[in-house]
């Protein structure tokens, strides 16, 4: 049997720092560094022994933490960037890689969206978009084709918030708990999305270590990458988001993107979707969790809506989803902190130390980036297990 | 009520690039250009140097009647900054010449939006330099 790819490196700390709506006394780099040390001290490793930094300030922070000569990868990637830090380490090019990412002192033009929700491309600045009419726009062609209801989208949004509400961590912690009722009551933002069925922003950041698997017996409970892969079908906030656009004709539209990642980590991992024990899903927008969950394989395409109605995403159920509450109700910085920290919550259930919906026995996490709205899918499992 | 209606000067408006000006040109003149590879026919998502389906690099530029159907569209209520009226209905719109192109609805209550609605081209400025388009329902019967 062929040897894993990733069979010679291990995910050793994690750290997310205090997250907050603002952090006045933060900028993005300053954050990012706090969550590098964090992460270091989790591991229980010394800055001197870092010689990879992957991340959208890693300049800086190299220069700032003295870890040269080092590599070094600036990018704005989530889910990616945890491949390519792996990769330098199997490759021989590093022995310790962290990444790292924050958001602070952004958003200070409160009258408006955040300016990452904000696109300026030419196509579609001038028709008011912004990422919610974006994912709308891939939504309502669930709705037409399979019939999915605001309802079911609720059912979304008010399990993701309810976990948000019972994390202390959380940003909106004690805001809760929701019921589908209240996000459908909350006011409109753009048709079918009301404002609890979207993303809040925040400030934070976060940090993950990978080491060499020769390190990973420091460790009770190192965190092992099974699969993972990514899906780009162009640009984000570009061009107009469509469903069936299919630029290869025998394979996935632009609505599935995704699918293809995750086929391809699941034969990594040589995994089915049936074996995963939690899935911490990307979830700028409610809709969009019902299309990863179709995407995935989790369910058949058309049946996310009934899926989530049923009650197969709470805590307890058979695929619990996005249990620290996500970029809806723990954190959403901006950058590539928000969908780092799938990552983390997804180690941190592996390991068994989250402080609320730990899931007991993970054996198995998926965790996702990105979605629909903005053309590409970033899909990542990890396992208890070396594999 | 609540008529979509145009947006008014003083939004964000479009920055042509090197390759989209002739599209805003026409739409000063009002007239909706697209792109279409002249080898194979193939139609993009925005404007292109290099087919996507045959990769040749002679795409053409043609007028487009104006006409189309409703694809997908969402009613914005909040929009992303202030400049923006509300409510206002992007919407994607498939030409009868087999082209997607992101716009919005005017013309009608946010209720009468349908998926296959059929739409007509309208010019509004976006500023002293852009001219933008935008879909209201056809009028059965009129070019």
């Amino acid at each position: 049997m062929p040897t894993h790819p990733f069979r010679d490196v291990a995910i050793a700390g994690v750290h997310n720092t205090v997250q907050a709506r603002q952090l006045p006394d933060h900028d993005s780099t300053s954050i990012a560094l706090a969550g590098v040390l964090g992460a270091l001290t989790d591991a229980g490793i010394s800055p001197h022994e870092v010689d990879g930094i992957v991340g959208p300030d890693c300049a800086h922070i190299a220069l700032e933490l003295g870890l040269g000569p080092c590599t070094r990868r600036p990018s704005s990637l989530g889910i990616p960037t945890v491949l390519d830090a792996a990769a330098l380490i199997t490759t021989g090019q590093c022995d310790v890689v962290v990444i790292a990412a924050g958001g602070a002192g952004i958003h200070v033009d409160r009258s408006s969206t955040a300016p990452w929700t904000r696109p300026t491309n030419e196509l579609v600045v001038g028709y008011g978009l912004f990422t919610a009419a974006e994912f709308a726009l891939m939504a309502r062609r669930h709705m037409l084709t399979y019939g999915t209801t605001p309802e079911q989208l609720a059912a979304v949004a008010a399990t993701i918030r309810t976990n948000g509400h019972a994390n202390p961590d959380a940003v909106y912690h004690d805001r809760g708990p929701f019921s589908p009722a209240d996000i459908l009551a909350s006011r409109v933002i753009a048709d079918p999305f009301h404002l609890l069925d979207c993303a809040m922003t925040s400030e934070g950041g976060c940090g993950i270590v990978l080491v060499a698997a020769k390190r990973a017996a420091e460790y009770e409970t190192p965190v092992w990458i099974l699969g993972g892969a990514s899906d780009s079908f162009g640009p984000a906030y570009t061009v107009a988001p469509v469903w069936d656009f299919r630029p290869r004709p025998d394979s996935d539209p632009a609505g599935m993107v995704g699918a293809r990642a995750a086929r391809r980590a699941f034969a990594m991992a040589g995994l089915t979707p049936a074996q995963v024990d939690v899935a911490e899903l990307y979830d700028p927008f409610s809709f969009e969790v019902i299309r990863q969950l179709e995407a995935f394989g989790f369910c058949p395409p058309g049946e996310g809506g009934p899926f989530v109605e049923d009650g197969n995403i709470a805590p307890g159920a058979q695929l619990p989803v996005t249990t620290d509450g996500g970029t809806m109700s723990f954190s959403h910085p901006g950058i590539s902190a928000q969908q780092l920290q799938r990552v983390i919550r997804a180690a941190l259930q592996i390991r068994g130390l989250c402080a609320t919906n730990q899931v007991a026995g993970v054996e198995v996490a998926l965790c996702s980036n990105g979605g629909a709205g903005a053309l590409f899918c970033d899909v990542l499992l990890l396992g208890r297990e070396r594999p | 009520m609540s008529l979509l209606l145009p947006q008014l000067k003083g939004i964000p408006a479009p920055r042509p690039s090197l390759r989209s000006k002739v599209y805003w040109e026409g739409c000063r003149q009002h007239r909706l250009l697209y792109q279409r590879c002249a080898e194979c026919g193939y139609r993009g998502l925005s404007a292109f140097t290099v087919c996507a389906e045959c990769h040749a690099t002679s795409p053409v530029w043609d007028a487009s009647a104006g006409r189309g159907s409703l694809y997908s569209w969402t009613v914005v209520w909040h929009p992303p900054n202030p400049s923006f009226r509300v409510p206002y209905a992007p919407a994607v719109v498939r030409l009868d010449e087999g082209v997607w192109m992101m716009s919005a609805v005017i013309g009608c209550e946010p209720d009468a939006l349908h998926e296959g609605m059929r739409l007509a081209v309208e010019f509004h400025p976006a500023s002293d330099e852009i001219t933008l388009p935008y879909f209201a329902p056809a009028i059965e019967g009129q070019p």
